[in-house]
């Protein structure tokens, strides 16, 4: 279908008092040959929005350019059925950004040319877009999900699955199911009052999955290797010695947690000198036997010492905390106080970590006679009336001995999902048929296991969005993805189930998932032009894109996010989004028109993060306290990851005297919505020097800045001082040709 | 299966905070119809009030922002603000819910263009930042507020001047007529996410908080840290405007004690530690002081910890305090108490303290759930059940990732009735 634009301006909200519409009109008639051209006083507005709905039913109008506000306000107005559209905005961040005092026709010009570039760029902006058509597979997407793992979050987040209405694919490695849970003799309550142990929840769990038809169960199997993309996951499961290929559309690892090696613990603490002093897995597996005692001599143990955080919290061992083996442990003293007025539970601990309503399970045990001390133990030795115990008291403020019939060491939790370094470069994926220790084996470019943020945990966004990974259509969910209790397990599982079914559930339209949800948009290339560079492949902070034998690029449009980190990486421009591309953002920066050299006017072109930069300076905006410079032009890009260098150069070879890039915070508590973009941009740009060595430019002439969503205040004079150097350079002498 | 919803199949969520924008984003994404409501005039509820997140320090804005778009990419999505439940009567999967939404007395028209606030002279107590500085009766919240529609204090919307800036909105958007609207909708299933709200700090009588200026709470102190709130981000004694260098914080104040709010609100340990280096980056030679029971970074937040430990401006100590005096001469508060790993008494003045307050959940009092068999644990915190679900800080005290964990879990449930619902 032919693309007929339509380009409407909005005259409101002092627009049409300031500027000199018929002017941005005729930009866009004569110029830029838009067949429909308008104005409307209050465009917003019900009958604004009928005139554009209006040329868009009789004149046939399908592409349309809003000039107006940001595209952050009034987005329910506009949405009018065509993914073709920019919204030009020449109020929030022209008109509120820029001081005219009355009367200065100077000034007044600057602005008119600033509003008139915008309208410029957003008709070049749509013109350069295609309609999005849906990825669809060669092959059907399934909406299958595969559950690694069948402890107490597999089983839960299966059962989950299941209930939803779609097949869940079940797999344990073991040959009973259960996991660690299935050896707890009781829990720790999840419900009010929240005082009392609760009953094993495992066997009515166990006994509703294997009742429910949606859920296959595949025990004593592992995943051998896993292909492909969300909606279209072939995995290799492997039982004994034979194996099955199953296709499935997401997946929910849910592999538990390794429990910290006791043996590797400081002398000290006693562990492996004496048979009584054990782990809390080891107390637990006693406690569910119905039998307390001592394993040196079988004698009932009447004494029991929980030492809590035994290597943990400690730089020599887990840098963190378990987070749930205060709550595990205050269960266990239970086991052996609770009516029981001759046992005693001495819980030494650095803090005790009962957060929430867990308080009140905390009061329980010391109402019942549970004996807590701030402290470490210094020593452990063995007799023949138990153990002693050197204590360092520490609101006694003495060492004290203490004799007690067994040791339970709290050891933490060790993530059992096979993590990458996000920081390392991307490992060229060693693709075997077999990877022992790797939960999913994926066959991805950037290797089988899932980057890790900071430390092992397999995630990507953990305070706004703890379920994303950086591994599309993969979830993590309960101790295997951070550790926690079985109760918080439990939700966590269904959150991640939510995750898996909502993967499947876009892929079949199409759409993206977080962070540009609902993007029909992804990523195609000019395969004739690729020379194998691979940075594609090795840059995409998803893993998305795979590689053939020669080094082409092979992509996985349903493990896209649409960051276009992939576009900006290419140094032969052949990567590119229906709606997004090189071409795109390269004919929108020629499109400025820039002053000659005596005219003393810069020009600046500034590339901003559409997800933090460009919120903030709507925010500079409305605040209209701190002006701007009106020599900038600001051009949003998808993510910093999507700037090309190409850019830089076409951008100095047209006259720009300068380049602003503003992207938002990266390193180890990075910002980017995709994780590695503005990351990547800075590392292309340490190499720009040698573009404009070549041009024989300054290399100061482009800069990048980190850019917070709430640097409204900050961000006029980072933006003010850059003009200000630039000015202080001469003219980019390519404004002569 | 998620296409050709019925009505009775949509997914009421209570509450626009972090927990309800994320049970509704995440429930129509899957492809489900979801009516989030929100007693107030924005969005984003409890968070927007919080300076920077422990522990990347980053500002709460940014992941709301991605939010906000996708609510905004998605028709599925009905949004309505000033909007309260008055009643959810019938079962799981056929519940029928009554909303009342009070006047905003600004129309959908509202531009944002913020010339009714420019103009108007009536100044309020800004309830936005409990009140420590004053606001136009019309307004937005914050620069970041969203929806960006303005609206009227109902006081405010009586008056003459209110009348007269009805004329002077450039597309009539002012209506200082407005009446408040009830709806009934068919819902399948209502995820509750009413949130929660400082403990009122003025109970914990020997702490002086209302009698003593110089004694505040972390929430304010959080406003007082943004560079948009009520002092600009300057860190001062609310008594003279001086700089507050020597600051100490109180933990557990009136958290953990039978006396107050028995349990432990999870945040306050890190949320103090996070405010201890607001401190510290506003003044390199403030000295901090943290007086605690037990501290709680909970898991992977050891290493924020560790951060704050690293830092000798900040000194910690083992100690529930006992009251709180007041130097009369220089409006200092003194900390009076026992240090329970020296033993030793300690009576240290401070230029200002922070009570660490805890989470008191809405759902204990001003949103209860209007359903005849909604449970309650003893602190008012909403028990799941039926076609019910607790989300976030209605369900527990919760830092933000565990708030969106049990949101994301909530959302799938709600799914499920309506799924059982529909057969």
């Amino acid at each position: 279908m032919e693309t007929k634009i339509g380009c409407y301006i909005c005259t409101g909200c002092g627009i049409g008092e300031a500027l000199k519409v018929q002017s941005l009109e005729k930009i866009a008639t004569k110029e830029q040959k838009i067949p429909v051209v308008k104005n409307h006083p209050f465009l917003c507005g019900d009958e604004g929005v009928a005139l554009i709905r209006k040329d868009m039913e009789s004149e046939g109008v399908n592409a349309l350019v809003i000039v107006g506000c940001s595209h952050r306000v009034k987005s329910e107005s506009f949405r009018l059925g065509t993914a073709l559209m920019d919204r030009v905005d020449i109020r929030d961040k022209c008109l509120w950004v820029l001081d005219v005092p009355e009367g200065d026709k100077t000034a007044a010009e600057d602005r008119q040319m600033m509003a008139e570039d915008y309208v410029r760029l957003g008709c070049v902006k749509v013109k350069k877009m295609n309609d999005p058509k849906p990825f669809e597979a060669t092959t059907p997407f399934s909406k299958d999900v595969l559950v690694v793992g069948a402890g107490i979050a597999g089983l839960t987040a299966a059962l989950e699955v299941a209930r939803t209405g779609y097949k869940v694919l079940l797999v344990e490695k073991e040959e009973t199911l259960g996991g660690k849970v299935a050896n707890m003799h009781k829990v720790s309550p999840a419900r009010p009052p929240y005082n009392k142990l609760e009953d094993n929840p495992l066997p009515k769990l166990l006994a509703e999955v294997k009742g429910n038809s949606n859920i296959r169960i595949m025990n004593s199997t592992v995943v051998q290797k896993t292909v492909g993309a969300p909606g279209l996951f072939d995995v290799t499961l492997k039982n004994g010695s034979s194996t099955a290929q199953e296709r499935v559309g997401s997946i929910i690892i849910a592999t538990g947690y390794t429990a910290y090696d006791p043996n590797k613990l400081e002398k000290h603490l006693g562990y492996g000198s004496s048979p009584d002093v054990i782990t809390s897995l080891e107390f637990e597996e006693m406690a569910k036997a119905g039998k307390i005692v001592r394993k040196s001599d079988g004698k009932p143990a009447k004494r029991v010492a929980f030492s809590l955080c035994a290597g943990q919290r400690d730089s020599s061992h887990l840098s963190y905390c378990s987070g749930a083996c205060c709550v595990y442990s205050l269960k266990q003293a239970l086991y052996v106080i609770e009516n029981q007025p001759d046992a005693s539970a001495y819980l030494i601990y650095q803090e005790v970590r009962t957060p929430g309503q867990m308080e009140d399970f905390y009061r329980k045990v010391q109402n019942e006679g549970g004996i807590f001390i701030k402290g470490d133990v210094k020593q452990v030795a063995a007799n023949t009336t138990g153990l002693t115990l050197d204590v360092d008291d520490k609101l006694l403020r003495q060492n004290i001995k203490m004799d007690v019939d067994l040791l339970v060491l709290a050891t933490g939790m060790e993530t059992t999902v096979d993590t990458v370094d996000p920081n390392s470069a991307s490992p060229v994926g060693t693709q075997v048929e077999e990877l022992p220790g790797s939960v999913l084996n994926l066959h991805y470019r950037q290797g089988p296991g899932l980057p890790s943020l900071n430390g092992p945990f397999p995630d990507s966004h953990f305070i706004c969005f703890p379920y994303e990974t950086r591994r599309t259509g993969i979830y993590v969910a309960g101790p295997a993805r951070r550790p926690m209790g079985i109760a918080a397990t439990r939700t966590d599982a269904a959150g991640a189930a939510l995750k898996a079914i909502q993967v499947v559930e876009s892929v079949a339209r199409g759409a993206a998932v977080h962070p540009r949800a609902g993007d029909l948009s992804y990523p195609s290339f000019r395969e004739e032009g690729c020379t194998q560079c691979k940075r594609c492949t090795e840059e995409c902070p998803f893993g998305a894109i795979n590689e053939d034998a020669k080094g082409n690029p092979l992509f996985n449009p349903t493990r896209c996010r649409r960051c276009g980190t992939c576009m900006g990486a290419c140094p032969q421009k052949i990567i590119s989004f229906a709606n997004y591309s090189v071409d795109m953002i390269g004919s929108m920066l020629k499109e400025v028109e820039i002053p000659e050299a005596d005219e003393e006017k810069p020009r600046i072109l500034v590339f901003a993060c559409e997800n933090d930069a460009i919120p903030a300076l709507d925010m500079v905006g409305r605040s209209r306290t701190n002006p701007l410079s009106p020599y900038i032009r600001i051009i949003p890009l998808r993510c910093m990851g999507s700037m090309n260098l190409v850019w830089i150069a076409d951008a100095m070879s047209k006259g720009y005297d300068g380049i602003l890039l503003m992207g938002c915070r990266h390193g180890t508590d990075y910002q980017c919505h995709n994780v590695r973009g503005s990351a990547l941009a800075e590392i292309r740009l340490s190499k720009v020097s040698e573009t404009l060595t070549r041009l024989q430019l300054e290399a100061d002439r482009v800069k990048m800045v980190e850019v917070n969503i709430m640097d409204a205040e900050t961000l006029p004079q980072v933006i003010n001082n850059f003009v200000a150097e630039i000015k202080e350079l001469d003219p980019n002498p390519y404004k002569e040709f | 299966m998620a296409d050709g919803q019925a009505a009775g199949q949509t997914i009421l969520v209570v509450g626009g905070g972090i927990s309800g924008l994320t049970t509704a984003v995440e429930a129509a994404e899957v492809g489900y119809n979801v009516l989030l409501v929100e007693k107030s005039p924005h969005f984003g509820g409890r968070v927007t009030q919080h300076n920077k997140y422990f522990p990347k320090l980053c500002s709460p804005t940014c992941g709301l922002e991605i939010n906000y778009q996708r609510i905004k990419n998605n028709p599925r999505i009905r949004l309505m603000t000033l909007a309260e439940v008055e009643e959810i009567s019938g079962s799981a999967g056929a519940y029928t819910a009554r909303i009342r939404q009070s006047p905003r007395f600004v129309s959908q028209k509202c531009t944002a263009c913020g010339e009714c606030a420019k103009a108007c002279q009536t100044e309020v107590a800004n309830p936005y930042n409990f009140g420590l500085n004053k606001v136009k009766a019309i307004r937005h919240d914050h620069f970041m507020a969203f929806p960006s529609h303005y609206y009227m204090d109902p006081d405010f919307a009586r008056t003459d001047e209110a009348k007269k800036l009805a004329t002077i909105c450039p597309v009539g958007a002012i209506e200082p007529d407005m009446q408040a609207v009830v709806i009934e909708e068919k819902v399948g299933s209502v995820v509750w996410a009413t949130g929660w709200k400082p403990y009122d700090a003025e109970k914990i009588m020997p702490y002086g908080f209302g009698r003593f200026a110089n004694v505040t709470t972390n929430m304010r102190f959080e406003r007082m840290a943004d560079r948009f709130g009520p002092t600009g981000g300057q860190i001062i004694r609310p008594s003279d405007g001086k700089e507050a260098k020597n600051i100490a914080f109180i933990q557990c104040a009136g958290s953990r004690d039978h006396n107050y709010l028995p349990f432990c609100s999870r945040i306050c340990c890190l949320a103090s530690m996070k405010q201890a280096t607001y401190v510290r980056n506003a003044y390199p030679d403030a000295q901090v002081t943290i007086y605690y029971i037990d501290l709680r970074a909970l898991d992977r937040y050891e290493s924020f910890q560790k951060m704050v430990e690293g830092d000798q401006g900040v000194r910690w100590i083992k100690s529930k305090p006992a009251r709180i005096d007041e130097d009369p001469k220089t409006g200092n508060p003194i900390v009076v108490g026992e240090n329970t790993l020296t033993g030793v008494r300690y009576e240290e003045p401070y230029d200002l303290v922070v009570l660490a307050t805890g989470m008191e959940p809405n759902s204990a009092t001003s949103a209860r759930v209007p359903m005849p068999d909604a449970h309650y644990d003893e602190y008012g915190f909403v028990v799941s059940a039926g076609g019910l679900f607790a989300s976030g800080c209605s369900s527990q005290p919760n830092d933000v990732s565990g708030s969106v964990q049990s949101s994301t879990a909530s959302a799938l449930r709600a799914i499920q009735t309506v799924v059982h619902a529909k057969g």
